[in-house]
């Protein structure tokens, strides 16, 4: 293993795997405030060089937590296809980057691989990606998953509806839902961020939610995003959900942090298998977000990327149904502007897809952050080219609870027409016996919330 | 000028009505508008229930579509609420404000907004410059200590400050608990508050910040008070007083509860999760 490299007459020692991860990293505001970014332009570029050499077998060897010091590493090595493994070990990173780019390598060849990958090794290859080499090696990579419907068939572009309100009004709560499902949106799931995490509160979103989609059959699933716990417990009492949401974390110590452990998501797993409203398998939503480690002071010195990739090792273990990244709304002490909110959500992006998950991206910024609704509708963009699985969809992008901007209803439907993408084909059928959309195009009718009034006017 | 002799197609506006000008003369101002009042959807099926259905959120909904693609109004709209939100991270308080208030005015460690934003561990401490000003103009062991630190949000202080003070003062002199000296600190983050603890020796330091902007209001403002705060102490001794703005507590109100608050804390000598049990005991 050499860590030492000359570059434009300069020589370079590095100390450890760790370091030279975090130093090959793009430029993140994260791993400044971390103390572990690189100093300057030439030693990013140097990390770089040294991490093309390192094998595969160098980045097994040292996880950025311990094995035993820490249960997701000890996830995600004990599930690794130790055939697969043993045939890439001597693999040098830039190896994996021209196999993955290669013509010839085929989406079932990647899923193969993806089986002997350790997260480090896919943190890895993404940094040595440039930005179309992310959307390129995504974009060969189809991960379906099934709850009520399959998600993540080529050719498809879906949307969570995210109905939130400042108070939970499930008045409000619905109106918005009426809107987004008549303008397509709500496919991949339809998904509430609670105010009030307590199981009453939950249990009767659940039930708004449950009333609707029977009454006007939405072939859909509905969560609500409350903490795992909480929404166990509403479900253990008979609540109707169609996921178990959780956002998760790349460390041991940052799950905890977040309330949660491995034994507790593998519980919410078999529950959800039990108790859900989803004909299966796949029954479980998570989110990540890089920085967040960083925030529970739980990174080990481990960069940024680094540890998001660990939070899809993680993921992969439950088998969920979909993932995404909240790529923007940590802040610009760790993702500083739309340059690297945009990085961020590619990596995360490939990492997730590159782990075998339906990936999306909760494509959004703060308002302390250097970025504005159009940095938004590029990255949106971009994705969708990179063959991502999902975004959101909010009344014109403003979420009025979490306070923060994402994307509008108006971002699926624009992408799905100019990609010639569609949602998922049950959801896409049910939106054309509603008269919302023919042909894959939306209608005049699309985009009236009053279109899911008239039956209980009439009534 | 060329005339072509082509056939042409008949060219179409869409619709829309141009901007009503107020009696200045002036396009009226659009964040003026209350978004509940504004349908945008082309032809509803039921325009009253509409309305009806955005009374229920704040939510952007009926706000319309040309093809995929949002109204001109409703983008104009969204832009201008995240200018505002924006523009109030980035612009400074003045200091004639500041003055205007015979504040003292002190820096965190950042060295601009830009190293504010990034370094969230240089804002939640003072310059050796600012330290030294705290220990010579400072009082000592003051019952209570008021200090206001921009935040995130300039617009917050400005709107809600110039009320507030006067209003814990009025609720802290029936106590006959006096406030000296305010200081006003630059680039400020929460945390800094636990370092004026440790300089003056105050029993209760409260600091009114301003909040991260959302698009429904670039003013709100919160106040952090804690009980002989000091730097490392868990967060959880923190009583946060948030949502003061014009649409929210209200500047007068704010105060008043803020003086009940920190009378609170001296009674039990407590604040934060600590004291919340305690008035929950009795």
């Amino acid at each position: 293993m050499n860590l030492k490299v000359k570059l434009s007459g300069h020589y370079y020692q590095f100390k450890s795997v760790k370091e030279v991860l975090a130093k090959a990293n793009e430029q993140k505001s994260g791993d400044q405030l971390a103390g572990i970014g690189a100093a300057n332009a030439q030693e990013r570029i140097a990390a770089k060089v040294v991490l093309s050499q390192l094998t595969l077998s160098d980045l097994y060897n040292h996880p950025a937590v311990d094995y035993d010091q820490d249960e997701v590493t000890r996830i995600i090595i004990d599930d690794l296809d130790t055939r697969v493994y043993s045939q890439i070990a001597a693999w040098t990173v830039t190896q994996l980057r021209e196999w993955l780019l290669a013509p010839d390598t085929t989406n079932e060849m990647i899923h193969q691989i993806s089986r002997g990958l350790t997260s480090e090794m896919i943190a890895a290859v993404c940094k040595l990606m440039t930005n179309l080499d992310l959307i390129t090696a995504a974009a060969k990579i189809i991960n379906e998953k099934t709850a009520n419907t399959t998600i993540g068939r080529p050719g498809t572009f879906s949307s969570r509806l995210q109905p939130n309100h400042p108070t939970d009004n499930l008045s409000g709560i619905m109106a918005s839902t009426m809107e987004g499902l008549s303008m397509g949106i709500g496919d991949a799931v339809i998904g509430l961020n609670p105010v009030s995490d307590t199981v009453s509160s939950v249990t009767n979103i659940l039930n708004a939610f449950d009333r609707f989609v029977t009454r006007w059959q939405v072939p859909t699933q509905t969560c609500v995003l409350a903490h795992v716990t909480t929404q166990m417990a509403a479900i253990e009492k008979g609540a109707p959900s169609g996921l178990i949401f959780q956002s998760i974390a790349g460390s041991q110590k940052a799950n905890t942090a977040f309330g949660i452990d491995a034994h507790l998501i593998d519980s919410a797993n078999k529950l959800g298998q039990q108790a859900l409203k989803n004909s299966g398998p796949n029954v479980m939503y998570f989110e990540t977000g890089q920085g967040s480690e960083l925030s529970a002071n739980a990174n080990f010195d481990a960069d940024q990327v680094t540890m998001e990739a660990r939070c899809y090792g993680f993921a992969r273990h439950y088998d969920p149904f979909i993932v995404n990244t909240v790529v923007g709304f940590i802040g610009p002490e760790y993702l500083y502007d739309a340059k690297q909110v945009t990085r961020a959500g590619l990596e995360d992006h490939f990492m997730g897809k590159l782990s075998g998950l339906a990936m999306g991206c909760d494509v959004c910024y703060t308002n302390h952050m250097q970025a504005d609704q159009n940095d938004i509708e590029n990255l949106a963009l971009l994705l969708a080219n990179a063959g991502c699985t999902y975004i959101m969809g909010v009344p014109q992008a403003d979420d009025v609870m979490l306070n923060y901007q994402s994307t509008g209803y108006q971002e699926t439907a624009a992408i799905r027409q100019l990609l010639n993408k569609r949602p998922i084909a049950e959801f896409d059928q049910w939106l054309e016996k509603m008269g919302i959309s023919m042909n894959g195009r939306l209608t005049d009718r699309a985009g009236d919330a009053t279109l899911f009034l008239e039956r209980e006017l009439i009534k | 000028m060329i005339i072509t002799n082509k056939h042409l197609t008949e060219l179409v506006p869409p619709m829309i009505h141009k901007l009503p000008v107020d009696q200045t003369g002036a396009i009226i101002d659009i964040t003026a508008e209350n978004l509940q009042d504004k349908l945008l959807v082309t032809n509803p099926r039921n325009r009253s229930a509409y309305f009806g259905l955005k009374q229920t959120t704040p939510a952007r909904l009926g706000m319309g579509r040309v093809g995929t693609r949002y109204r001109t109004a409703s983008v104009l709209r969204l832009r201008a609420d995240h200018a505002a939100a924006q523009d109030s991270v980035w612009q400074e308080v003045p200091e004639t404000f500041v003055r205007s208030m015979n504040m003292l005015p002190l820096q965190s460690s950042c060295r601009d907004e830009s190293d504010y934003l990034t370094r969230p561990d240089h804002g939640r401490k003072l310059t050796p410059a600012a330290v030294a000003t705290v220990k010579s103009q400072l009082p000592t062991h003051p019952t209570v200590l008021i200090a206001v630190g921009d935040g995130l949000s300039s617009r917050a202080i400005t709107a809600n400050v110039a009320q507030v003070i006067p209003a814990i003062k009025r609720g802290l002199a029936h106590e006959a608990i006096s406030v000296g000296k305010i200081p006003f600190i630059k680039y400020c983050r929460v945390g800094i508050e636990d370092q004026l603890g440790d300089l003056t020796h105050a029993d209760v330091v409260c600091l009114l910040i301003g909040e991260r902007p959302g698009l429904v209001t670039p003013k709100s403002m919160s106040a952090y008070v804690a009980y002989r705060p000091t730097v490392g102490m868990p967060e959880a001794r923190r009583t946060v007083i948030s949502n003061i703005h014009p649409g929210g507590i209200h500047a007068n109100d704010a105060g008043a509860d803020i003086a009940t608050l920190i009378v609170e804390m001296l009674t039990h000598q407590a604040s934060g999760l600590a004291l919340k049990q305690q008035l929950v005991v009795k």
